[in-house]
């Protein structure tokens, strides 16, 4: 049933460079359910994100956003829609040639809708709300591993999303670092924000997601809750969950 | 090599070239539409116009030097040595001052651009900057080309003005006056020179900002990648301006009749 609150992928296939990437996948995020992907690396995680953003363009099969069937599409007429999603890549992507503020208000200034000074409370705020107030006029370079996700964090709430997506959030970080994140995606879910998840760490995951969904071989293998993924006899979860010396991943 | 590999290679050369054709086609229709970012433009004529034009000038004194000396060295035993400053104006102007102040940019900008735009692909800048809703080519292609567009007739004419100025340095040697080396100008240019002189840098500008857009946008891989791309892009920006540098020479000699 298609939903205005929710994005979808339908019998989707991917491939690149003659590689199957996902075949017949089947996906569903609702507002509210937070929901995290699971997979070894290469597993095509990633790629999931980028198709429900639009960022890629599948070989068969659809993905909505909201009612709105963006495959196929150019981007100027999903532009609006997929402005409900914000996404925090793995290793920031922080425009490099604008400071931190800059970074911030990038949506905000690019709309031309707010007031300067209104688009400069926003981002303070914004940055104030992941703990980075003092690096508003410092550059991307200047900033550490931690810091540019919390700043790139920020960058998504800027334009006030409905969804957001994070690509291993914790990759990188030292413990502090992860319970940092943990924390600020626990604040914006506490906030009404829907989050999505791929990661291979499973501390997190479980610390931050209801819903999970586990990747092997281009295909879903597992779909359902912490409690259910832990009683799950499918060997790939089994040894994704408690890896052994005779890994199936190996 | 079978033809299965042939029509692969062909099919691949002709997707590069409807790709290519495509990206230049959107770039030139988003030049009208706004936003504008009038910032980003002076930010990359800076960058890329006015950050060149040393290597502008020096290309300039020495291939004006260089030509005035081969031409005095040939017109010596004809007694025609006060003809050099037409000569070597007409030469620059027309040919040389367009093609070595684009090869030379080519070089420096090309690359460059290819580099910035390939470093923001595979870091997920682009991606980040499509999800904020911004459209890439309009936001860092069209500010490009349109630098381009400006900045590199106005360097070829700068090139162009310092050659003849070299050429001079080196016929002073041969004592001929300033009166003399101007006055030789007009006697082997015409109007339809100078309009050549600017045409073709204008159409070199948009083929080094376009190449640069489009191979670094298409970058894959890390840094390897990047690098790949720059070296790319500064052989193909190089191979198309000499080619469009004939087909512009042909049609103006054309027009001239």
């Amino acid at each position: 049933m298609m939903s205005h609150n929710s994005l979808r992928m339908e019998k989707l296939c991917y491939s690149i460079g003659g590689r199957t990437i996902l075949k017949d996948f089947d996906f569903h995020l609702e507002r509210g359910v937070n929901r995290t992907i699971l997979g070894v690396s290469g597993a095509g995680k990633t790629t999931i994100l980028k198709l429900l953003l639009g960022l890629l363009e599948p070989d068969s099969g659809s993905v909505y956003i909201g009612n709105l069937c963006i495959t196929g599409l150019p981007e100027s007429r999903f532009r609006e829609q997929r402005k409900r999603i914000a996404i925090v890549f793995q290793g920031g992507a922080l425009f490099d040639s604008m400071s931190v503020g800059e970074n911030v208000g990038y949506r905000l200034f690019e709309e031309g809708v707010l007031s300067h000074a209104e688009i400069s409370r926003i981002v303070r705020e914004k940055l104030s709300f992941v703990g980075v107030e003092a690096a508003l006029n410092l550059y991307p370079a200047e900033l550490s591993g931690g810091m540019k996700k919390r700043v790139a964090i920020a960058r998504a709430l800027a334009a006030d999303p409905d969804y957001i997506f994070f690509d291993e959030p914790t990759t990188g970080l030292d413990p502090i670092g992860v319970y940092n994140i943990c924390n600020l995606m626990q604040r914006l879910q506490a906030e009404g924000k829907t989050t999505l998840m791929v990661t291979h760490d499973l501390a997190t995951a479980f610390a931050t997601s209801q819903r999970f969904t586990f990747l092997h071989k281009a295909q879903m293998l597992f779909e359902g809750s912490e409690a259910d993924m832990k009683r799950s006899t499918i060997p790939e979860v089994q040894e994704f969950l408690e890896p052994t010396d005779r890994s199936l991943f190996i | 090599m079978n033809s299965a590999a042939i029509d692969r290679i062909l099919l691949q050369f002709f997707h590069e070239l409807q790709s290519y054709f495509a990206l230049a086609g959107r770039m030139v229709i988003r030049i009208f539409q706004r936003p504008f970012y009038y910032r980003e433009f002076t930010i990359q004529f800076d960058k890329l116009g006015f950050a060149s034009l040393f290597i502008c000038t020096l290309t300039g004194l020495f291939s004006g030097m260089v030509m005035a000396l081969q031409s005095l060295i040939q017109l010596k035993p004809f007694a025609a040595t006060s003809y050099v400053g037409g000569m070597v104006a007409v030469t620059m102007i027309k040919e040389l001052g367009p093609v070595l102040a684009s090869l030379m940019v080519a070089g420096r900008v090309g690359s460059a651009i290819t580099a910035e735009l390939g470093t923001m692909v595979v870091t997920e800048q682009v991606d980040a900057m499509r999800v904020e809703g911004t459209d890439i080519i309009k936001r860092l292609a069209v500010p490009r080309l349109k630098a381009m567009l400006v900045a590199l007739p106005l360097l070829t004419i700068v090139t162009d003005m310092i050659s003849i100025v070299g050429g001079y340095i080196m016929s002073a040697g041969y004592d001929i006056n300033p009166i003399m080396y101007i006055s030789a100008l007009p006697q082997f240019m015409v109007f339809q020179d100078l309009i050549e002189g600017v045409a073709k840098p204008a159409v070199f500008g948009a083929i080094i900002a376009i190449t640069g857009c489009y191979v670094g946008l298409g970058t894959k891989g890390g840094a390897e990648g990047v690098g790949a791309a720059a070296k790319k892009a500064v052989v193909l920006s190089s191979v198309l301006i000499l080619m469009a540098d004939f087909f512009i020479a042909k049609i103006f000699v054309v027009f001239r009749g």
